[in-house]
């Protein structure tokens, strides 16, 4: 099953690393991963989505907490939470085909954000499964290019008190 | 003693560090990117710095400092190469949580990056085998990264930290303050155990009929081997150790079982197999440990105590899972013993066992044995001796034969399995515990890995019983190869072209000695256990081919345990 996981870091040289270091070494996989910064100057979020069996999330659980820059690891997989990712979209345009991405871009709530003669670049932002249907459509045209940033997510409602529960003074 | 607030080089306040962690003793070896450093030690009156032959010496000597004295070992090298040859020795510390601070040279800060002259990525290359590493970039920063090195080797779950230092931090200059206190956010050891786990642990120990406790280094290392002792006796349970765990219980008592796991004694793994509540303390089921983890004792009720939450359900689901530290948990788990366990017809079910398949070893043709040589060191000793290991047979029959009697006396490499340990890190436990006997044991092969190290024992007058256990076989891979690979002994037949160990030994300047005959062995030891101020080297030449046995091969179960040679026509 695939799991989101949110990770706070020091906002360290080599933070980063650490977590990608543990992940590749242990074995264990990484779907996508994001990182940025938060409220809090000196600590970074990492998003991560990773697949396994019970055990294996209860490992890369415990392996990122055994982490000396990691501050807090969260499993969101059972939270209510709100999960965003955002895509840029390079389509051909076929003759005639304009209109019809601009549909489609509407109904995902797209931005056009770049535009030639022979390719337009769609932005969407979503859950991931929304993503996937816009590139589905948009396959019809021919894609270019993709990028896509990686989940990014926070727990709905009331704020994760890492600041008590770390004792963290900022 | 150089006063808080005053303006100090880095290569001060290094050592201002040091002086304030109480190190006695620095393993190093000097080059161009610790320069600054080495012109500072020149002066310097408050520790030792041991000059090892090679770097890897160094760690390993700091590990051996910090098993036999329970304190953290320290190293310091150059950039480069100097780094990178202590990676071995980092991943060693780091499987078997050794706590080392290794302070490693860099260059400049502005030639990070560009291929310098000796220049190599250590802290990226370390980050997967040190428990946490830091570039230092601003002298600023010197002191209180030292200060956090110090406190990450040594809390929770041991192990080795690097702290690479660019040669211009080091020559730079700043306001000198060694904070009191650490405070890490993201580090937070748990020492003392769930209250509720540990009350339920007590009473699952109390109702079971055929308990076991299965101790790991841990219990080593949080100095818990008095409590063990305690609440073993005081509930009449049978005790196993690993590897790493040996001396954590005295071998010689009625109630240990010796070791267990693949090259475990016969009624050890028998109890393992059949005991109803079993009760790790300190140990991690290792694959070593387990075979076959579906197979691995399938009985009994699981009670896991670890300081590290990651060793829980790792390799093995446990039903009890306590994090905490040993010496904690095993305090109030004595405490919470209202009742006690009727283990009398366990014990006596584990004797048969042991009379059933006793360790023994062909003692009757003349011909020189490991075990017998073991068999007489621990006589002499008494089981007392601080005895460092390499890595093989000589290692399994080791932790077969000799009885230890104390903890901080079985130093060995056993996650890594490092050839080439025994020799440093028995300089480093001689350094550690001087009115100790400290004898190193090696098979010709590993020995050989970082013979130069003899240079160092041989000029710091090290009393160390240097005991070459030579075979002329890389033994241990040639029994897997007799075992599971066709016979075919491919690269492991040293014989030939093997140095004369002896000569070697007196090329050193150290007085050396050989023997092939059993008859000889006491008179040898007697005379090498005299002596009280240089190394003595003793080779050991044994039989060629024999194997260790008992051995549950790789990825096994206890059913396939072979207790015997199974072809004895190749028995040399």
């Amino acid at each position: 099953m695939k799991h989101t996981i949110s990770v706070l870091v020091e906002n360290h040289f080599g933070a980063f690393d650490r977590v990608a270091t543990m992940f590749s070494g242990k074995g264990f996989n990484i779907r996508s991963i994001s990182i940025g910064e938060t409220e809090i100057e000196e600590i970074s979020r990492m998003t991560i989505v990773t697949e396994g069996d019970d055990q294996i999330i209860d490992q890369v659980v415990k392996q990122l907490n055994r982490l000396i820059d990691t501050i807090k690891v969260v499993d969101l997989s059972f939270a209510p939470r709100v999960e965003r990712e955002l895509a840029l979209i390079k389509v051909a345009v076929p003759k005639g085909a304009m209109e019809e991405i601009k549909n489609i871009c509407d109904i995902f709530r797209g931005n056009i954000v770049d535009i030639t003669n022979k390719s337009i670049t769609i932005e969407v932002t979503g859950p991931p499964d929304k993503i996937d249907a816009a590139i589905n459509l948009m396959s019809a045209f021919g894609i270019k290019e993709i990028a896509r940033s990686g989940i990014v997510a926070l727990k709905r409602g009331e704020q994760v008190r890492i600041l008590k529960e770390k004792n963290i003074t900022t | 003693m150089k006063n808080s607030g005053q303006v100090l080089a880095g290569a001060d306040i290094f050592f201002e560090c040091l002086r304030q962690e109480k190190v006695e003793y620095i393993f190093g070896y000097p080059g161009g990117a610790v320069l600054k450093i080495y012109e500072h030690l020149y002066d310097v009156d408050f520790l030792k710095h041991i000059l090892v032959r090679h770097e890897q010496g160094a760690v390993h000597a700091a590990e051996g400092y910090a098993k036999a004295s329970g304190k953290v070992g320290v190293v310091l090298v150059t950039s480069g190469p100097g780094a990178t040859n202590t990676v071995t020795g980092i991943a060693d510390a780091y499987m078997d949580s050794v706590p080392i601070v290794v302070f490693t040279g860099q260059v400049s800060s502005h030639l990070i990056g560009n291929d310098a002259f000796q220049e190599a990525d250590i802290v990226g290359i370390t980050r997967p085998v040190t428990k946490h590493n830091f570039l230092v970039r601003d002298v600023k920063e010197l002191a209180s990264t030292i200060k956090k090195a110090f406190f990450i080797a040594a809390s929770g779950r041991p192990g080795p930290v690097v702290v690479d230092l660019p040669k211009d931090v080091i020559a730079a200059k700043c306001q000198f303050s060694y904070p009191e206190e650490v405070d890490l956010r993201g580090y937070k050891p748990t020492y003392k155990g769930h209250t509720n786990q540990i009350k339920k642990a007590a009473e699952v120990i109390a109702k079971a009929k055929r308990p076991l406790l299965y101790v790991g280094g841990g219990v080593i290392m949080s100095g818990s081997s008095e409590e063990l002792k305690i609440f073993a006796r005081e509930n009449k349970l049978p005790v196993t150790m690993t590897l790493q765990g040996l001396g954590a219980y005295p071998g010689t008592d009625e109630l240990s079982l010796g070791m267990l796991g693949m090259h475990g004694t016969y009624w050890a793994n028998r109890a393992v197999d059949s005991c109803d509540v079993l009760v790790s303390l300190g140990a991690r089921f290792d694959d070593r440990v387990t075979g076959k983890v579906d197979t691995f004792c399938t009985k009994a009720y699981k009670i896991h105590v670890d300081i590290d939450p990651t060793a829980i359900d790792k390799n093995v689901v446990v039903d009890l899972p306590i994090v905490g530290d040993v010496k904690h948990v095993l305090a109030e788990l004595a405490a919470e013993m209202t009742n006690k366990p009727d283990t009398s017809a366990w014990l006596a079910q584990i004797n048969e066992w042991r009379e059933e398949c006793p360790l023994s070893y062909e003692d009757k043709d003349g011909k020189l044995r490991t075990e017998y040589v073991i068999d007489r060191i621990c006589e002499k000793t008494n089981g007392d001796a601080v005895i460092v290991t390499d890595v093989g047979q000589h290692q399994m029959w080791t932790a077969q034969h000799y009885k230890y009697n104390s903890p901080r006396s079985n130093l060995t490499s056993g996650g890594l399995g490092t050839m080439g340990f025994s020799l440093p890190a028995s300089i480093g436990a001689a350094f550690a515990v001087p009115d100790r006997t400290v004898i190193s044991i090696s098979g010709d092969g590993g020995f050989q890995m970082n013979i130069q190290e003899l240079t160092t024992a041989a000029a710091n007058k090290l009393p160390i019983k240097i005991f070459i256990i030579n075979n002329s076989f890389l033994g241990m891979v040639r029994q897997w190869q007799e075992l599971f690979h066709q016979e075919k002994f491919s690269f492991t037949d040293l014989g030939a072209s093997n140095p004369d160990f002896v000569k070697v030994g007196e090329a050193f300047g150290i007085e050396s000695y050989a023997t092939s005959d059993p008859k000889e062995v006491d008179g040898l030891l007697d005379k090498a256990l005299a002596v009280k101020d240089r190394p003595v080297l003793i080779e050991f030449k044994v039989v060629k081919a024999d194997m260790v046995f008992p051995m549950i091969p790789s990825g096994a179960s206890i059913s396939d345990m072979m207790v015997k040679r199974l072809n004895p026509k190749r028995m040399t």
